[in-house]
């Protein structure tokens, strides 16, 4: 059961999709489905939540974002491109010999790029001792990485709960694209995670869950951070994998796409409407 | 050894801010003056080394000088993954102390001797990785990493080895001849110059006197101290506490393949065979069992000299 309500999507979520499109498009290949569910998520955290300054990527107190399910790495670009980390001409050079932008991001090569991550499982450990350091030198920065649900079959997201938990950290936010697939198929046939929220909440995080394609309801419960003083935040995102392409949505054959015919192409056009 | 080695992680932490240590469950009132004069910057946590080389590679990132300790295996074979990605492919500054490396735990088992360390670790690109002979090379070591950038691996012996490396002046990195000698160069690394030292008392009676070549830095290799001390020898003994692949052995004679005019250095090698310690007892039990012995050094060394064939 995916509990998303189906909120509409709104000009901005279109626009944002069919950049997604042209990436693809260009580079002809790319995680269309974990790409979308994420597309409202991180437009959130960029447009609304993090602090930061696309002219100083390196400001010490700028939040930290690190995208852990790396594969999603598309939607951050294209965050990252719409604020100025980078020149949005780099873009359709996605996945190129010579191109910056590869299929899982590299912190070091990509302005913005907090961490490395593409093999599952390294971001929150990541986050949580950027964390840590926040502290040490009495920062305001806030840390927060988001994970795919499949990604927390990773024995390490668990572990990294626990750490999160013990040190009382309640400027770092897990945010979990729950959209309810992963590569092979459904989550809760894979390795069921349910009952997921309370899951988190027993490792000892103030936790809630939201539409994650709801944009307004996002943005509300982002502005309740710290839900609780001394607790880690995880914030469950239901979400639906290819949202706003009905050929992808919630279907495991689209979770990476290559070799995207021209008349799939036009079909993903078309579904997002007229520019 | 490695009270030596978290003596050091103490001095640098008084002397420099960034520094921190995390430990994974180690033995209790371990750094206990670091905990109780720096709490903030000590941490000990759990059996999570997922979490914990995370963790330092976030702490890393954002400028500190992070010494993570637990026990050798679970460094290198348990979290490869985190230590090639989260610290090797960014260059971070972690120093990952290894207790038990080698065949130290042996009463312990297979699942906690650290045999294939140095192959693992010397495998990942923009690794430093260091075998200590005894307490003052670890010092001495412990300081010239400070100089380094990047991750680092040491290998930790089990202690209370002879001390045989005092009054060192050889920069960080460089092989140092330990003992003197001329026809046949003994190359060693970690607790293995003790057995070649013992060996070369052996072969002193009989008039034979190799060069005992200390090698503590095994990646970076210093290929061109060995260059100039292979120049003038006839061969070459690598002695390690290591599997074959990936040891200081395999460091050398692959380097010395492509070296033309050492062409004449016949090599062998006295080291642990490709299988996993099948028995118990000790370090030093285990060493004799697998040959790694003053006697095998000897029979090498003879089978090379010039007037032994």
């Amino acid at each position: 059961m995916n509990p998303t309500s189906g909120t509409p999507l709104d000009e901005r979520a279109l626009a944002l999709r069919r950049r997604v499109i042209d990436t693809i498009a260009a580079a002809g290949r790319g995680h269309v489905g974990s790409t979308l569910s994420l597309m409202e998520i991180l437009r959130v955290l960029y447009d609304d939540v993090l602090r930061y300054d696309p002219a100083r990527p390196d400001w010490p107190d700028r939040d930290r974002f690190i995208l852990s399910k790396g594969h999603g790495c598309l939607a951050l670009y294209i965050m990252l491109a719409d604020k100025g980390f980078f020149p949005a001409g780099e873009l359709p050079r996605f996945c190129h010999f010579d191109g910056k932008l590869g299929g899982h991001p590299e912190a070091g090569k990509v302005p913005g790029v907090e961490a490395t991550t593409g093999s599952l499982g390294h971001g929150p450990a990541i986050g949580v001792g950027m964390a840590i350091a926040a502290r040490l030198r009495k920062s305001p920065a806030r840390v927060f990485v988001v994970a795919g649900d499949g990604e927390c079959n990773e024995g390490s997201v668990w572990e990294t709960a626990l750490t999160a938990a013990k040190h009382k950290l309640d400027h770092f936010t897990l945010l979990v694209d729950h959209n309810h697939m992963q590569s092979y198929g459904p989550t809760e046939e894979v390795l069921p995670l349910a009952p997921f929220a309370d899951k988190w909440r027993a490792f000892g995080f103030a936790t809630e869950a939201v539409d994650g394609h709801d944009v307004a309801a996002l943005r509300a419960v982002l502005g309740r951070l710290p839900f609780e003083a001394g607790k880690p935040n995880a914030i469950i995102c239901h979400t639906v994998k290819g949202r706003g392409l009905p050929a992808a949505e919630q279907n495991a054959s689209w979770h990476h796409k290559s070799k995207l015919s021209e008349d799939d192409l036009a079909a993903l056009y078309a579904a997002l409407g007229p520019a | 050894m490695r009270k030596d080695a978290l003596e050091m992680v103490y001095e640098h932490a008084c002397e420099d801010p960034r520094v921190v240590f995390i430990g994974s469950d180690l033995g209790p009132g371990v750094l206990a003056k670091f905990q109780a004069e720096m709490p903030e910057r000590f941490f000990m946590e759990g059996v999570s080394e997922a979490a914990i080389i995370g963790m330092a590679s976030g702490l890393a990132a954002e400028g500190h000088i992070v010494y993570v300790s637990t026990i050798a295996v679970f460094l290198t074979r348990r979290v490869y993954e985190q230590v090639a990605l989260d610290l090797c492919l960014r260059s971070l500054d972690v120093r990952l102390i290894g207790t038990g490396g080698g065949l130290v735990y042996a009463p312990l088992g297979p699942t906690h001797m650290a045999t294939d360390d140095i192959a693992l670790m010397s495998a990942l690109p923009n690794m430093t990785v260091v075998a200590p002979a005894d307490a003052p090379e670890m010092r001495r070591l412990m300081r010239g990493l400070r100089s380094r950038s990047g991750p680092a691996y040491i290998r930790v012996g089990k202690g209370s080895e002879p001390e045989v490396t005092s009054d060192d002046t050889t920069p960080f990195g460089a092989a140092r001849v330990v003992r003197e000698g001329a026809g046949i160069v003994i190359a060693t690394t970690g607790i293995t110059l003790h057995t070649a030292l013992a060996a070369t008392e052996l072969l002193a009676a009989e008039g034979i006197q190799p060069k005992v070549l200390h090698l503590p830095v095994v990646k970076p290799l210093d290929t061109a101290g060995l260059a100039v001390h292979l120049r003038e020898a006839q061969g070459l003994v690598v002695v390690e506490e290591h599997v074959p692949a990936g040891g200081l052995a395999a460091a050398i004679t692959q380097w010395l393949a492509e070296v033309d005019d050492l062409r004449q250095v016949r090599v062998r090698r006295v080291g642990l065979p490709d299988a996993f310690p099948d028995r118990y007892g000790s370090q030093a039990l285990l060493l004799d069992h697998y040959g790694v012995t003053p006697a095998r050094v000897v029979a090498s060394v003879r089978a090379l000299h010039p007037e032994g064939r």
